[in-house]
């Protein structure tokens, strides 16, 4: 049944009638999702190639019964698109915006913790997908594949590549997580992993962390604690100069904290098995799963 | 975004944090007529984007108006290294003259966002001028931290705990309650990052002032703050970065020899990581972003190539919304217009990939092709071999 995203969501879209938001919503369809329609305050009772528009979330939620949104609004109204889902009682809200001032993120953060039911997913993020059901998100569908690998990500595009990996191999996918590349997000990788952990349908894990911060070492110590699951990684700016901030608002190695090296070593000891070049994520998957390629 | 230290003190100025007297003088005649003012001392300070100013000969003491002057001359135009600016150091541009305090006391303050909280937090410590990391190793017990509730701002109590954490008290206590509070203020209203006071000075007439401020700001929220993105500094920056800025790219220049254009941040650090695996050396990180443009592409193609130290050229493409006929088209423009000296090892993945291949095998110029990250890489690397 894999986790977050399948048959069972009714997906709206903030922002619907933009470009983007658009676009996207055809994709989530065309890739099987249940997409009702979206919301851009003004427009509501319009339609828009289809797909109709509500002024605010409530009345879709009331009139669809959405349950889970995907955020498409400029990073000025980014994070009020956000507190909207919230107040909706949206159980998933996937927040695809780059850009959302780091304060704005911090506010959400704190009303995120009364809303217990909710989830958040990025900002800064490709989205969530469960191969074969449905997806809410930017990911190109067609590289994905069915199965028991759950993948956990900051960064969108190494998430393809790694899942391009895993197809290429004839390893499916149970559900893929992009978590965003802010310093403030809604869901970590612990959240993802325990997700996993606890998914029946996921029997191996890969998390793919980035330099900054210390998530990936928080996560070390969850996986020691918590996961049962084999677990494949791999440290994007291994080779990342300090001080600099390499393109995702939170990958930067700071005070000499955050770097790959840290990360790295405190995986390892967890037993997570890492992966020092980022081809090797598919092939690593394989071998810990006994699977011959 | 990173500003000088006058700037800070600008802004510091505007929200009442209290800060010593001090102007950028314009000529040395001016550093003369300043010093004069204070009193016949003051403190010179290089203007530059880099920290560890005083221990590079960036900050002197003037001992009187005429050795001010002299020191405007010594300092102007000079390059100054420091630990932060790289043996070549940084062109000073800009001089601050400030008003000497009689120090009693320094210490530390710093705001920042804390990840692991994902809140406002303060810190602070009675070890000023020393660098915090070095304290939180060595003594964390003198290190006073406060999180901020971002709904409450930050509370009367938890200024009155970090005033006497600081072992303030009567006069100078109530003025360092007053400190932090309009420094939160300042923090939350201008989307800063960080806020670094160091040190933060009690003088000896009583009063608690910012003797150092070094500001930075969240880039994601300049738009907000037109006043703020006048304070950019141009010359602090590397001329290629600004370039690519100027086209929505993500450009840092590394000291390698293979150029490297990829989409997505995380990929960008992920290919860099893997030609150095292979034995090569990236010559920069770029990330042309999810929706660039055939024309963005083109340019980001001229950045690499413009910089001499680029031996080859690794394009990295795994498209999503990006399509790979794009970034294709994008590339055989940038040949046709500047050429190309150097092997270019393309790997297309995603969105159109077979079109974006096409374009490249039948443009006539000599791309050689990437089947995986892999294969690129092996390719790129072996190709100045």
């Amino acid at each position: 049944m894999a986790v977050l995203v399948g048959n069972h969501t009714k997906l709206l879209v903030q922002g619907i009638t933009g470009r983007e938001g658009l676009f996207h919503a055809k994709g989530c369809k065309d890739y099987g999702t249940n997409v009702v329609g979206g919301v851009t305050p003004g427009k509501g009772g319009t339609e828009i190639e289809g797909y109709k528009v509500w002024n605010t979330v409530a009345d879709c939620v009331k009139d669809s019964g959405a349950n889970a949104s995907m955020i498409f609004v400029p990073p000025v109204g980014a994070a009020d698109a956000i507190l909207e889902s919230l107040d909706a009682g949206i159980e998933l809200i996937v927040c695809i915006t780059e850009g959302i001032p780091v304060l704005d993120m911090v506010k959400v953060k704190r009303v995120l913790a009364e809303y217990p039911k909710s989830r958040l997913i990025g900002p800064n993020c490709p989205g969530v997908i469960t191969p074969g059901q449905a997806k809410i998100g930017i990911m190109p569908g067609r590289i994905h594949k069915a199965g028991h690998v759950g993948v956990v990500s900051r960064s969108g595009t190494l998430t393809y590549e790694a899942v391009g990996q895993l197809t290429a191999l004839g390893i499916g996918q149970s559900t893929c997580i992009g978590i965003g590349g802010d310093p403030v997000n809604g869901t970590s990788h612990i959240d993802a992993l325990r997700l996993f952990q606890d998914d029946p349908d996921t029997h191996s894990i890969i998390m793919i962390g980035e330099i900054g911060g210390t998530a990936e070492e928080e996560a070390a110590e969850f996986v020691k604690s918590y996961v049962t699951k084999p677990v494949v990684s791999f440290i994007a700016g291994q080779t990342a100069p300090p001080g600099r901030r390499m393109g995702h608002a939170g990958a930067i190695i700071s005070g000499g904290k955050g770097t790959a090296t840290e990360k790295m070593k405190a995986l390892e000891a967890a037993g997570i098995t890492v992966v020092k070049s980022p081809a090797d994520m598919g092939i690593a998957m394989a071998e810990r799963m006994g699977v011959k390629v | 975004m990173n500003i000088h230290e006058y700037q800070a003190k600008e802004l510091l100025r505007q929200y009442k944090v209290a800060t010593p007297n001090g102007r950028v003088a314009q000529d040395a005649e001016e550093a003369r007529q300043i010093t004069k003012e204070y009193g016949g001392q003051s403190v010179v300070k290089a203007q530059i984007h880099a920290g560890g100013r005083g221990k590079g000969g960036g900050v002197k003491f003037a001992t009187d108006p005429d050795k001010a002057a002299e020191l405007f001359k010594a300092m102007m135009g000079m390059q100054l290294v420091t630990k932060q600016t790289g043996p070549e150091g940084r062109k000073v541009r800009t001089v601050f003259i400030s008003d000497p305090v009689d120090i009693a006391r320094e210490l530390y303050l710093a705001f920042l966002v804390d990840r692991a909280t994902s809140r406002v937090t303060v810190m602070a410590s009675t070890e000023g001028g020393v660098e915090i990391e070095e304290v939180a190793e060595k003594t964390p017990e003198k290190i006073v931290k406060v999180v901020v509730d971002p709904a409450l701002g930050l509370s009367g109590f938890q200024a009155r705990q970090i005033a006497f954490g600081l072992g303030f008290s009567g006069d100078g206590f109530k003025k360092c309650v007053v400190f932090l509070q309009n420094l939160y203020r300042l923090f939350v209203e201008k989307d800063c990052s960080m806020v670094e006071v160091n040190p933060l000075v009690e003088t000896k007439t009583g009063d608690v002032i910012a003797l150092d401020a070094k500001i930075g700001f969240d880039d994601n929220g300049l738009f907000r703050h037109p006043d703020v993105l006048a304070y950019r500094d141009l010359n602090e920056e590397a001329e290629e970065e600004i370039e690519a800025s100027k086209f929505n790219l993500n450009f840092i220049k590394l000291d390698g020899n293979i150029g490297c254009m990829v989409n997505g941040a995380g990929l960008a650090m992920g290919t860099m990581d893997i030609i150095k695996y292979h034995g090569g050396s990236p010559a920069n990180f770029l990330d042309v972003g999810g929706g660039a443009t055939e024309d963005a592409v083109k340019n980001a193609f001229r950045i690499i190539l413009q910089d001499t130290s680029v031996k080859a050229v690794l394009v990295n493409i795994f498209g999503g919304i990006m399509r790979c006929d794009v970034v294709a088209k994008g590339i055989v423009n940038a040949a046709k217009e500047i050429g190309i000296s150097v092997p270019v090892v393309v790997r297309l993945e995603g969105t159109n990939v077979e079109e974006g291949k096409k374009i490249l095998a039948e443009s006539g110029y000599n791309l050689i092709v990437g089947e995986n990250i892999k294969d690129a890489a092996e390719k790129v690397v072996a190709s100045i071999k």
